[in-house]
């Protein structure tokens, strides 16, 4: 209720914020004539790798049968869906009347037959984001059906009974249903993989297609979807290591599951510190004075504080997780978690905001300083991403419980995982063979 | 319609993968299996046919291709030809990030929402269930009765097999 109540303020912010932004104008963001967007583009992002980690989750993982990923894809794929709610609020209101956002669509108009560019990264992105967060949505929902069927058998008041009704469309978990759900799933996770890598791809590109020194490298894919990765595994592990806390759920996100998260984290962290290294060799060798002054001005000039606060957040603390007792540290591993997200977000400012400020025409130079709208949006964002969040672990199972009972049956032939001492959770024990007749040919290790 | 069924409820998954082999060698029709959770290989053991789902999808993300390269071809190339940025109107290389992802988008949500209508899922007020435990931790294999069933044999059968407890239903279909 403290947590909701907290979320619910700084959704209120948000609220102002947007109200602020939309009657008054973009004016009232600190952006100007050189630096035309800054923290709305750092924002989105931000946001967009966030969400990258739930389907990279659920889908890869999936591909891959990591088993393990089943006790945390379902936070993860919501944390992706609010996340992508979080960044398209940022396009859509730098666009100052976000009541003509559809004109972004390929529509018809008024003005005679004027088409969109598709030629643009900019309605590239368009697309990637209303793709990858309408196939999110969808295979989100389809895999939460079988959990929505179970609540409802188990509600007890008329009206949970109706709504989980409703939610759970019908679904009886009969085989046939099953086997269709479970194709459905596959090739949802197929097509999921390279749609994730092609967003972020596409998100980088805005950049990249530009002449804008330091934006204008061809690495720029490969490093963006590997922040993505990065920060997005840090904001499941800052999510789940609360729910596990809050909801008691130490048998299901065990120790393991944040120490392969964290490693995870460490290997993309990794990525991300050569792609900086990468970069910066690569101004060099490439003899451009534009590109070696902008990797220059990134180190030493006027932001240099939030260069080095990324070099310190992304790329020297992640390493502390080669070390084990960090890896299995709960505290250790969440104030971890919040400072690569911090780093992230000096990511995007420097790319954006140090690339910007200072370009080929040294008589535009300026500084860039965020207003305290630009600070209450960025703020609001998060309201409104854990407002979300805390409803949907409210009213959804925020574990996916259909294919942990698969699990857990692997787990009970495989000697029991489970050694706590509470006969009330003793929830893994060995099947009942009660009724059985005791020359039935059963195989209890009838596993593949 | 109004049908009647003999539920045989199964604790664990694998007595119930015996019992499906058991049942539909002894000639009983099986009309359905309800089970908390996917069981590897049930379809096979059921008889249930490859679902052809997936050269649906492929189907749908051909139209999708088809759609974005041919909205780019024409929106760019002959209704407003416009030179943007030196390249040709017709500039192919450009037109891949959204013929990509269209072609993902048809693909999923054509295939979802063929999933959705051949299960027939949709948001209904009340779910009839023929056994509420089946989306809980039991397994239930129902088989569809009438007047010239031999309800003690189908019992007999189910229990031997090693079904916990064997119950009639009545259900009407809708």
């Amino acid at each position: 209720m403290a947590a909701l109540s907290v979320a619910l303020f700084f959704l209120g912010v948000f609220l102002y914020s947007v109200y602020r932004t939309l009657w008054y104008g973009i004016g009232e963001w600190g952006l100007n004539k050189t630096v035309g967007w800054a923290w709305d583009i750092t924002n989105f992002v931000w946001w967009v790798g966030i969400g990258h980690a739930g389907t990279l989750i659920s889908a890869v993982l999936l591909l891959f049968r990591q088993k393990w990923r089943s006790s945390i894809n379902r936070a993860a794929e919501a944390m992706t869906i609010f996340a992508v709610i979080c960044a398209a609020m940022f396009p859509v209101l730098h666009m100052g009347r976000p009541w003509l956002a559809y004109w972004v669509f390929p529509l018809q108009n008024t003005f005679g037959s004027l088409w969109v560019n598709f030629n643009s990264p900019l309605l590239w992105d368009v697309f990637a984001i209303s793709t990858y967060f309408t196939v999110s949505l969808v295979f989100w929902y389809t895999g939460l059906v079988p959990d929505f069927a179970t609540i409802r058998d188990r509600a007890k008041g008329p009206i949970a009974k109706v709504a989980y009704s409703l939610l759970s469309m019908g679904w009886t978990g009969s085989a046939k249903h099953w086997s269709r759900y479970e194709t459905v799933s596959l090739i949802l996770a197929g097509v999921s993989t390279p749609l994730v890598l092609s967003v972020h791809t596409i998100v980088s590109m805005d950049f990249a297609t530009s002449v804008v020194p330091g934006w204008h490298t061809t690495i720029f894919p490969p490093y963006f979807v590997a922040g993505a990765i990065f920060s997005g595994f840090a904001m499941v592990l800052t999510l789940m290591l609360i729910t596990r806390v809050v909801f008691k759920l130490e048998d299901y996100i065990t120790m393991e599951h944040i120490a392969l998260m964290n490693k995870i984290m460490m290997i993309t962290g990794s990525i991300v510190g050569v792609a900086y290294i990468t970069e910066f060799f690569i101004a060099w060798y490439s003899q451009v004075e534009f590109e070696q002054y902008a990797f220059i001005n990134r180190a030493t000039g006027p932001y240099w504080w939030a260069y080095w606060s990324m070099m310190t957040c992304n790329v020297i603390t992640p390493q502390l997780v080669w070390i084990r007792k960090v890896r299995y540290s709960i505290p250790l591993t969440f104030v971890l978690s919040i400072i690569v997200n911090i780093g992230m977000w000096f990511e995007r400012f420097v790319i954006i905001v140090t690339s910007l400020h200072r370009d080929y025409l040294p008589s535009s130079w300026v500084m860039f300083s965020p207003t305290i709208i630009d600070i209450g949006i960025y703020v609001g964002t998060m309201g409104l991403f854990f407002t979300l969040f805390l409803l949907f672990a409210k009213f959804f199972p925020v574990i996916n419980m259909a294919e942990v009972k698969t699990v857990l049956k692997y787990t009970v032939d495989n000697g029991p995982t489970y050694t706590g001492h509470d006969p009330h959770h003793d929830l893994i024990h060995k099947p009942t063979t009660h009724g059985v007749p005791a020359n039935a040919p059963v195989n209890y290790n009838k596993h593949d | 319609m109004t049908k009647r069924f003999a539920l045989g409820i199964f604790d664990d998954e694998d007595v119930l993968m015996h019992a499906i082999e058991n049942v539909r060698a002894a000639g009983v029709k099986i009309y359905e299996v309800f089970t908390p959770f996917p069981i590897h290989g049930i379809d096979d053991a059921l008889g249930i046919e490859r679902s052809r789902l997936p050269i649906a999808a492929f189907f749908y993300g051909m139209c999708g291709l088809a759609f974005a390269l041919w909205m780019q071809i024409y929106m760019l190339g002959f209704d407003w030809p416009m030179i943007i940025g030196g390249k040709p109107h017709i500039a192919l290389p450009a037109f891949i990030p959204v013929s990509f992802e269209l072609t993902v988008f048809f693909t999923c949500h054509g295939m979802v929402i063929t999933f959705y209508t051949i299960s027939k899922l949709y948001p209904r007020w009340r779910t009839p269930v023929l056994d509420v435990r089946s989306t809980d931790d039991k397994f239930v294999m129902a088989i569809e009765i009438n007047e010239s069933t031999d309800l003690n044999n189908l019992s007999k059968l189910l229990r031997e097999n090693g079904a916990s407890e064997v119950n009639e239903k009545e259900m009407t279909k809708n």
